[in-house]
């Protein structure tokens, strides 16, 4: 490679002595301010070594003469917003319901933790607004099974129903159909008896067969579901005479919930949530238009 | 060097030298990143109860990285105060030591699911995984529908537990032969349960729609454990940096 270094004729600059096939370059230095710049941050990256977390020393390593830290800066953030909410939520978790309620400031505040711990929470399943879907109770139409006073809705959801928590609200109702206990054509006459609870007049129901339900009603759901079908709440069976069902009111989805009875599980929110959040969402979930 | 004859020109003239020179100065820069992570000790912080996947939590987190859920879920909440308020505690590398390769996942589409275990009820699951729409209508998930109606693969159970302690999952010999029970026994309806809790401590039994166990349940299995084995409860930011 020819490395003769010679004065451009044009621009009076050396060249690098590089030739590609006649094209040469110019050696022109950097320009000042961008080669001062360059060194500026070569000297702040030493800088930086000791102000942050840098170097490897083995099984440890350079935490910083700040002592910087994102998990510690984290944990400050959250105490930040923990203690300028403080005021709030502690007094929403000290207080009763009713003296909530007197405060409309305090209200204000339980309905917005609510509404937001309700959106991240509880939506998933029992759907904006609390409107319930196949298996998840709907929250805003009342039909409570374990009951909708807001403080049987602050139980449940501290500890959940069927969750493993030890105190969970737990309901069992006996697998008719799939442990033999009744016959699937005496399963289809306890349907067409129940459905006559919530639908009248029934046209595809023979008489004989809803009067034969009833009367099997009488001998194994009464103990739990009771005489009127109002249902127990000590034992979370739910009304039959209603307008709404957890697992649907259609003749199939009834035949097969006597059958093999769905048991739904909601998980206990004590873990995961605070005092105040439960609460909060306790009066938020009361007030979606079904609570007593 | 090499009698003033290994120059500028010479690397630049030489493609194949010009590679591995380059592939030298970029590894020294890689190695000096890299390697003080294995010899520093919080790089994974020590905490108490991070187990290694059940047999059906492992096959469900197959289904997981088969199925791409990585592309719209992430498994890592950042240290950042809304990510903490809205899915709880940062996470930690101690949490996926044992995932190979990990899930943390760059995408959001769907919300993040690194504590989602314990959360929703299986029921949530399998109706969700089988029909999004039906519980969340606005929801873009797919429909997994057919994991529910394709068994899980159990024959090579075992060769999956041995592959996962080839590259440093902790794996008993015990858990190794008992791979097939305890896969039936987290997912098959009436299983004796004892052993495998005794194995692997808060399994969550999944009792799926159908006999047998279906690649639905193995998912939902995994699921459920996502973010339950540390209990935060008793760990600090200070004790997780000693």
């Amino acid at each position: 490679m020819p490395t003769k270094i010679e004065k451009d004729s044009l621009t009076g600059t050396n060249t690098t002595g590089h030739d590609w096939d006649g094209v040469r370059e110019l050696d022109n230095p950097l320009p000042k301010w961008w080669l001062y710049t360059w060194l500026v941050c070569i000297a702040w990256a030493f800088v930086w070594f000791v102000l942050y977390p840098s170097i490897p020393l083995g099984t440890t390593y350079w935490h910083g003469v700040l002592g910087a830290s994102t998990r510690a800066e984290v944990d400050r953030d959250v105490a930040a917003v923990t203690a300028r909410r403080a005021g709030v939520m502690n007094k929403i978790a000290a207080e009763p319901y009713d003296a909530i309620r007197a405060q409309p400031a305090l209200l204000e505040a339980a309905q917005t933790a609510g509404r937001i711990g309700f959106a991240n929470n509880c939506q998933p399943c029992h759907g904006a607004g609390g409107g319930g879907a196949i298996g998840y109770p709907a929250l805003a139409a009342g039909a409570w099974i374990w009951g909708g006073r807001v403080e049987d809705i602050e139980l449940t959801l501290q500890h959940g129903i069927r969750s493993g928590d030890p105190d969970a609200r737990i309901g069992q109702m006996p697998r008719f159909g799939a442990d033999g206990i009744l016959t699937a054509p005496q399963i289809e006459q306890v349907a067409d008896y129940v459905m006559t609870l919530y639908q009248t007049p029934r046209k595809d129901a023979a008489e004989a067969d809803v009067k034969a339900g009833a009367a099997l009603y009488a001998e194994n759901c009464v103990a739990c579901h009771g005489e009127n079908a109002k249902g127990n709440r000590e034992l979370g069976a739910p009304a039959l005479a209603s307008r709404v069902h957890l697992y649907g009111g259609a003749r199939e989805q009834v035949v097969a919930q006597i059958t093999q009875p769905r048991l739904g599980v909601m998980p206990a929110w004590n873990q995961r949530l605070d005092a105040a959040t439960i609460k909060s969402l306790a009066l938020y979930v009361h007030d979606l238009g079904g609570g007593e | 060097m090499f009698g003033g004859r290994f120059t500028h020109g010479m690397i630049e003239r030489n493609a194949m030298l010009l590679l591995v020179l380059s592939l030298i100065v970029v590894s020294i820069g890689g190695i000096v990143e890299v390697v003080p992570l294995f010899t520093i000790e919080t790089t994974v912080e020590h905490v108490k109860g991070v187990r290694p996947y059940t047999p059906l939590e492992l096959m469900g987190r197959n289904i997981y990285v088969r199925e791409g859920c990585y592309l719209c879920h992430s498994q890592q909440i950042r240290g950042l105060r809304d990510e903490v308020e809205r899915y709880g505690h940062y996470s930690l590398a101690a949490e996926s030591m044992y995932d190979h390769p990990f899930q943390w996942g760059s995408k959001r589409i769907g919300p993040d699911l690194a504590r989602v275990g314990g959360k929703y009820s299986n029921d949530w699951h399998e109706a969700h995984l089988i029909n999004p729409q039906s519980l969340v209508p606005e929801s873009l998930m797919p429909s997994y529908s057919f994991l529910a109606t394709t068994p899980v693969a159990t024959e090579a159970i075992a060769e999956h537990l041995r592959t996962s302690r080839a590259v440093g999952v902790p794996y008993t010999d015990e858990q190794i032969a008992n791979a097939s029970a305890d896969l039936q026994a987290q997912g098959a309806p009436n299983a004796d349960t004892t052993a495998l809790l005794k194995r692997y401590p808060k399994a969550n039994i999944v009792i799926g729609p159908n006999a047998d166990i279906s690649e639905l349940d193995a998912l939902v299995a995994y699921l459920q454990v996502l973010g339950t084995m540390v209990n935060f409860a008793d760990t600090s930011t200070e004790s997780l940096q000693q």
